[in-house]
C-alpha cells in the first residue's frame, strides 16, 4: 500500500527511486579495492622506471591485466562517487553543476583510456 | 528578551581556538586524500596509455613518473591511498555498526595511522 496520496502518486512525486544505491555503491566498490589496491600497486610501481619492454611483459600477464583492469573501473567508479559528494557539499549554483558534469564525463573516459590501454599492452596489438 | 546579550556570547564550535578531536582530523584528512589522488589516477592512467602508444612516448612519461617532481607525488599518493585504504577499512567496519563508540573510534583511529604508516611503507619496499 502506497503512503502517498493519489494527488502525489499522479503527480509522480515521492522519492526518487534511488534512496540508498550511492551510498550502497560506494561501499561495494570500496570492499573491492581492498585487495584490488594492494595487488594493483605492486607491479605497477615495480614498473616504475623499468622500461617499455619489462611492462609490456608483466601486462601481457593475464593475471596483472586483469587485477589491473578490475582496479581501473573499481577506482575511477570510486573516485567518481567520492569527487561528487565532495563537490555537492562545498560547490554549489551552477559552477556545482559544471563540476558535476565534468567529473561524471572525466571520470568515465579516462577509466575507459586505462581499460583501453591495458588490453592494448595485454593483447600485445 | 531573548536577545540581550547577542554578539558578546562565545560561537561555538570557535574553529580557529577548537581543539579538534582525532577522529575530525581523520575525517576532513579522508576526504582530503581521496580528492588529491584524482592526480595520481591520472598519471596512472597517462602511463598506461603511453606504454600502450610506442617504446618512445613511454620513456617520456615514465621519465616525467620517475623525475623528482614525479616521485614527490607519487610518493605521496602512495601516502594518501595507504592512509584512505586504512581508514576506509575503519568506516566499513562502523558501517556494521561496530565500534562506534567514542573510546572504540580513538583507539581504531591510532591504529589505522599505525598501519597506514606501516603499509605505505611495506609497499614502497615492495616497489623499489
Amino acid at each position: 500500500m502506497s503512503i502517498l496520496t493519489s494527488y502525489k502518486r499522479v503527480a509522480g512525486l515521492g522519492s526518487a527511486k534511488e534512496g540508498t544505491h550511492h551510498w550502497w555503491m560506494q561501499r561495494l566498490t570500496a570492499i573491492a579495492l581492498v585487495p584490488l589496491t594492494i595487488f594493483f600497486v605492486v607491479p605497477f610501481g615495480s614498473n616504475l622506471g623499468a622500461g617499455h619492454d619489462a611492462v609490456v611483459e608483466t601486462y601481457t600477464n593475464p593475471w596483472n591485466a586483469v587485477i589491473a583492469i578490475l582496479f581501473i573501473i573499481t577506482a575511477f567508479y570510486h573516485l567518481m562517487m567520492g569527487l561528487q559528494v565532495v563537490i555537492e557539499d562545498y560547490v554549489h549554483g551552477k559552477a556545482g553543476v559544471v563540476l558535476l558534469i565534468a567529473n561524471t564525463l572525466l571520470c568515465w573516459a579516462l577509466a575507459i583510456a586505462g581499460v583501453f590501454a591495458v588490453v592494448k599492452i595485454a593483447l600485445g596489438a | 528578551m531573548a536577545d540581550v546579550n547577542r554578539g558578546n556570547r562565545p560561537l561555538s564550535p570557535h574553529a580557529t581556538i577548537y581543539r579538534w578531536p582525532l577522529n575530525a582530523i581523520m575525517s576532513i584528512l579522508h576526504r582530503i586524500t581521496g580528492t588529491a589522488m584524482a592526480l595520481g589516477a591520472v598519471l596512472v592512467v597517462w602511463w598506461f596509455l603511453a606504454a600502450a602508444t610506442s617504446a618512445e612516448y613511454f620513456a617520456t612519461v615514465d621519465g616525467v613518473l620517475t623525475s623528482w617532481i614525479g616521485d614527490l607525488v607519487l610518493f605521496l599518493s602512495l601516502l594518501a591511498l595507504s592512509y584512505h585504504l586504512m581508514n576506509g577499512v575503519r568506516h566499513l567496519i562502523w558501517d556494521t555498526g561496530a565500534g562506534f563508540d567514542n573510546e572504540s573510534t580513538q583507539q581504531s583511529g591510532i591504529i589505522g595511522l599505525v598501519l597506514a604508516v606501516v603499509i605505505a611503507a611495506l609497499l614502497l619496499a615492495a616497489t623499489w
